[in-house]
Formats: C-alpha cells, sequence, structure tokens
C-alpha cells in the first residue's frame, strides 16, 4: 500500500507537485493519469525518495523509502528502463543490483527468464531495442520479489505485441495481491489497464475512484445523426422530449445533429416511424479521453483564470464533477477530424466562468483535446 | 563489504576502467623506459628512485579521469538513480564506491611506481637505483598514496558538478594551470602556491630531494616535511569528498 498525503514538489517558483494525497490499495492496478507534465514522473521519483519532497510525504507500507532495509525486496521500480549503463551487460547489471539487497544470484537468471531476456542477457544493454530496455527493466523491478511495484510510463514506444504482454504481465502481479501502480499519459491503455485510477493535472489530484466510475461520472454518451431533412428530423426527435443538437456543416461535415441520452436504436426506430431517410446513425460513446479532458479542462480554466489560485488538497471527485463542462465531445475521441484550435466552437458550449479569459481557456481545451485525440 | 562488492562488479562490468588502467601502466612505464634508454652514460649517477617517478603525473591525471567517470557517468546514465533505488542511504553507497575506486587506483599507483622503478634498473642495472633510505621508500611506493588520494578528490569534484565534461575541464584546468601559474601572481602567487594540495601531495614523495630537473619537480621551502605534507594532502581531498557527499545527499538524484 502507497500512501501519499500533501505531497508537493516546488522548483523554484514552479509547482510542480502541489498537496498531492492519495491512497494505492493492494491486489489492484491502480493507473496514475494525467498528461505530459503533470507531475507524475516527479510524484513517482518522491515515492521512491529519489527527489526530496518540499512539503508532505509519502509512505510504502506505513514507511518511508529511506527507512527501508533491502528495498529491492519491498519495492520494485520501473521508472526509466534506459537507467543502463550502455556497455554493460543485462546480467551485470542484475548481478549488482542483486548483489546491493542480498538477493541470491540464481534469482537474477529467473527473473531473465520471466521476461525472456535469457538468450540476450550476455549483450550490452547499450545495443538493447527499446522493448527489450523496457523488459530489462521490470526484470530488474521484479528482482527482489517486492509486494509494491511502480511503473512509469511502461508501455511507451512499445509494439502491441509487448503492450499486451505488460498489460497481463501487471494483472497477473496484482492478482498475487502486490500492489500496482502504474503511470501513463496514455488513457485508453488506462482503461484496459487499470482497475483504480488517480487523475492529477498540473500537481493536483484531480480524482481518485475506479475507473468504470471515472468514465460513467465525466462522459456522457451520444448519437450523431445525419439525413437529408435534418430540419424535420430535429423536430421529430426534440417532440420526442430528447435532447437535440444541431452542429452546421462545415467543409468536412454535413450537418449533423447530436442527440443524448439516447441510443442509436431509440433514435432509428423513431425516424423510421415517420419514415425519414437517414445518412449516419453512429453513437459516440464516452471515452476515457473525453472524460480527462472535462476534467483536467476545467484545471486549466481554473489555472487560466485563477491566477491566484488558493491551494486545496481535498480537490477530489467533486471539484473535477464541479468543473465546467467542456464543449460537448460531438466528435468520439481520437476521431481524425476534431476541429483544429481556434475553429469556432461547437455551439451549445458553455461558456466558462471568469470573464475574459473564457476564449482563450476554451481554446486550450479545444487545442488539447486535439493532441490527446492523436494519440 | 556488500556495498563494496556491488562498487567492484559495477566498476569491473565496463571497459573504461580497464583502459584507464592501462593506460596509466603503460604511459609511466613506458615514458620511464624511454627516459632510462636515453640517459646518457655521464648523466647515469643522476638515474635516481626519485628520477624513476617523474612521469608519475602522467598517470595520475588518467587515475583521476576514470575516477571522475565512475561518478559521472552514472549521473549521465542515471544508473545513480537505479543505485539509490538499491541503497536509499547515499552516503554508504557513495562511501563504499569511493573505498573501492581509491583503493584500485593506490593499487595501480603502486604498479605504476614499482614498474617504472623495475624498467629503469632492468635497463640500466649500473645506475644508482637501489632502495635504502626512508626517502628513496617514499620516492617510490609513496606515489601510489598520492594516487588513492587524488582519486578522492576526483570524486569528490565529480559529485559536486556531476557531468563528465565539466568534471574533468575543471579538474585539468586546476591541475595543469590553476597550481602550477600561481607564482605568476607578484609577490603573494607563490606563497599560496605552497598551500595549493596537489603542491603539497607531490612534496610528499619528493621531499628533501634535490631538484635535478630530471625527477618530479621539487619546490623547496613547503610549510610540512613529508607526512606533514601527506595529512594535509588527504585532509583536502576528503573535505572535498565530505563536500560531494553533502551535495548527493542533498540534491534530487
Amino acid at each position: 500500500m502507497i500512501e501519499a498525503r500533501g505531497l508537493t514538489k516546488r522548483y523554484g517558483r514552479t509547482v510542480a507537485v502541489n498537496a498531492l494525497s492519495f491512497t494505492v490499495q493492494p491486489g489492484r492496478v491502480t493507473g496514475f493519469l494525467g498528461p505530459n507534465g503533470a507531475g507524475k514522473s516527479t510524484t513517482m521519483r518522491m515515492i521512491l525518495g529519489l527527489d526530496r519532497p518540499s512539503a508532505g510525504e509519502v509512505r510504502i507500507g506505513g514507511r518511508r523509502y529511506m527507512e527501508l532495509k533491502e528495498p529491492l525486496r519491498e519495492v520494485g521500480a520501473l521508472l526509466e528502463a534506459k537507467w543502463v549503463h550502455p556497455n554493460r551487460s543485462a546480467r551485470a547489471h542484475l548481478r549488482w543490483m542483486a548483489a546491493s539487497n542480498r538477493i541470491a544470484a540464481k534469482r537474477v537468471d529467473e527473473v531473465l527468464d520471466a521476461v525472456g531476456l535469457t538468450a540476450v542477457a550476455g549483450r550490452r544493454a547499450g545495443s538493447y531495442s527499446l522493448g527489450m530496455a523496457q523488459r530489462l527493466g521490470i526484470a530488474v523491478a521484479l528482482l527482489g520479489d517486492p509486494g509494491v511495484l511502480l511503473f512509469d510510463e511502461p508501455v511507451n514506444g512499445l509494439d502491441p505485441e509487448g503492450i499486451l504482454w505488460i498489460r497481463q504481465f501487471m494483472h497477473r502481479l496484482a492478482d498475487e495481491g502486490r500492489t500496482v501502480f502504474v503511470s501513463s499519459h496514455l488513457l485508453s491503455e488506462m482503461a484496459l489497464t487499470a482497475q483504480d485510477l488517480v487523475v492529477i493535472g498540473r500537481g493536483r489530484l484531480i480524482a481518485q475512484t475506479s475507473t468504470k466510475s471515472f468514465i460513467e461520472s465525466a462522459a456522457d454518451s451520444s448519437v450523431r445523426v445525419r439525413g437529408p431533412e435534418l430540419a424535420r428530423l430535429h423536430s421529430v426527435l426534440a417532440g420526442q422530449g430528447l435532447a437535440v443538437q444541431e452542429l452546421p456543416a462545415t467543409e468536412d461535415t454535413p450537418a449533423t445533429l447530436v442527440v443524448r441520452g439516447s441510443s442509436t436504436e431509440a433514435v432509428g426506430e423513431l425516424a423510421g416511424a415517420v419514415g425519414l431517410v437517414l445518412h449516419e446513425l453512429t453513437e459516440s460513446r464516452g471515452s476515457l479521453e473525453q472524460a480527462f479532458i472535462q476534467m483536467t479542462g476545467g484545471e486549466v480554466e481554473y489555472q487560466a483564470g485563477g491566477g491566484a489560485a488558493p491551494a486545496s488538497s481535498g480537490l477530489a471527485v467533486p471539484a473535477g464533477a464541479q468543473a465546467p463542462f467542456a464543449p460537448p465531445g460531438p466528435v468520439p475521441a481520437g476521431a481524425p477530424g476534431f476541429p483544429p484550435p481556434g475553429a469556432v466552437p461547437p455551439p451549445g458550449a458553455v461558456p466558462p466562468p471568469g470573464g475574459g479569459s473564457g476564449p482563450a481557456a476554451t481554446r486550450e481545451t479545444a487545442s488539447r483535446g486535439g493532441q490527446e485525440g492523436t494519440q | 563489504m556488500t556495498l563494496m562488492t556491488v562498487e567492484r562488479i559495477k566498476l569491473f562490468s565496463t571497459r573504461s576502467p580497464w583502459w584507464c588502467m592501462i593506460i596509466t601502466v603503460a604511459l609511466t612505464v613506458g615514458l620511464t623506459a624511454i627516459f632510462s634508454a636515453a640517459t646518457k652514460p655521464d648523466d647515469l649517477s643522476d638515474l635516481t628512485p626519485a628520477v624513476t617517478q617523474f612521469a608519475y603525473n602522467f598517470g595520475l591525471v588518467v587515475m583521476m579521469v576514470m575516477a571522475a567517470l565512475t561518478v559521472t557517468t552514472e549521473y549521465r546514465f542515471g544508473t545513480i538513480r537505479s543505485t539509490f533505488l538499491a541503497v536509499p542511504g547515499r552516503t554508504q553507497a557513495l562511501l563504499a564506491k569511493t573505498a573501492v575506486v581509491a583503493g584500485l587506483a593506490g593499487i595501480v599507483g603502486e604498479i605504476t611506481a614499482v614498474g617504472s622503478w623495475a624498467i629503469a634498473k632492468a635497463i640500466r642495472p649500473d645506475a644508482p637505483l637501489a632502495l635504502d633510505t626512508g626517502q628513496e621508500f617514499r620516492n617510490v611506493f609513496g606515489v601510489g598514496l598520492i594516487y588513492l588520494l587524488a582519486a578522492v578528490f576526483a570524486i569528490g569534484l565529480a559529485l559536486l558538478i556531476r557531468h563528465t565534461a565539466g568534471a574533468i575541464v575543471v579538474m585539468l584546468v586546476y591541475l595543469f594551470l590553476a597550481e602550477s601559474l600561481l607564482p605568476a601572481i607578484p609577490r603573494i602567487g607563490p606563497h599560496i602556491q605552497d598551500w595549493m594540495p596537489f603542491i603539497v601531495g607531490n612534496n610528499f614523495v619528493v621531499a628533501g630531494q634535490l631538484d635535478t630537473g630530471d625527477g618530479p619537480p621539487v619546490i623547496e621551502g613547503l610549510p610540512f616535511g613529508p607526512w606533514g605534507s601527506l595529512l594535509y594532502f588527504a585532509a583536502v581531498c576528503f573535505g572535498l569528498l565530505a563536500l560531494g557527499l553533502i551535495s548527493a545527499k542533498r540534491r534530487d538524484a
């Protein structure tokens, strides 16, 4: 179990991590989610005693990392796969790590075997591909058979096979009762990997919740529907009490209706009952990306409009839920046709509070949406 | 002991220490061999044990570079973080590293010293190379102690600077320019130079020796005798190491 209380890290006047409190439970994979630069790695380094917190503390099983006698036996970490001397062989690297914590030398061969590096263990680590280096990093983390495991962006740069392997690996570790804490900015990956989420943005806690309820609470599903007689379709659907929103035509897409709180079945049957032709009927489901952008979008606005925002450590789920609704996602996250920054905001976008800073903040949210969407 | 085993594995599982050691020995012993062979028969009486050590500073610099590299490459490649993850007590880990690296530098220093003396004796059996007096023993065996302490100095410096290029440039500029150019400052320069650590450290090896112009430089009138010089040099080296250890403990890895 990992417990962070009021964890803060300042670099000069920049606050990288701001009064972060969270708990990571054993027996589950907990995702640590945030955009690049949100403070994930800094937090991981503070957990491991590499960086000294400016305030607050973090404990692993009730003790600080510095107090662990043979830490590799209790905590395994993969922070960066390339933390290996390029001219040292993988086996030599593991051998000195093992010796430092009095771990039996035969364990080196066991972990090499577990990650599938036995055949290349004698080669210089510098000659490894990223996938192999990542496997070596995992071998290091497993060396002391620890009960707590931390992985920082473990799937970065891996091919699909490697991603699948790591995902299954982490589930297996959690099933064995270990605490598994894994950071990522790849939200879709987290949706598949993690059961719990700790979400941060700009060094603050945005949410600590289960992955399922995070998506449910933040992202709703909608139906896109389009046909030649759009106005009639609009009135038919609105006449049934559905929340319908019309997106005007753009260069790439014709005018479309977005229906909230309904299903493709219901919309299709309504249209069929009055004999309307449909050209498109798609469900755009709430995704982790949308949930995330909504929540961190609120955080961006908070920062931009707030200026001297008061520090608050209790900024958990409610704060995220209260965050002004970012432009509703008419386009499924990840779709290539997301409007570029500066495009006309979709109608119905609630202007964020805070007056003058509003448009800028909206743009930033939109541009962020574009970035996340392409990943 | 565990930590020293760790540092030993780390040191010998890359190639650069081996190269540094080979270069050190080859450079000093080789130069002494050339020097001995080139000495005119008339000057043979000047080929004393102290003179056989004239090249020790070349090897010393290589060993100091090796010692600095053992620290800066760890920062360069991030293995220092692996080290601190495995051993959160940073001071212990770095002291173990210092012990292993400086110990090795000391051994290599003795090998170069004895090797240089032996090759001179082999090439010129007639030269007055017998080791009889304490001073002559110091002339030869003292070199290893200087290597050991200089490695401690280099590790301390590297812990403060952390970057390979920066640490090595500062070290070389200091060794080759700062200490030897000080006398250029009128009046006070030579007096300051008398307190410079490597000048004083060298005094441990050469004290009492007549400056023939052949051996390591002899500066007269230093504040300490040979053993006092060694203690002073050791104090400076370990002082710098202490600063480096404090820095490593305080700063984020």
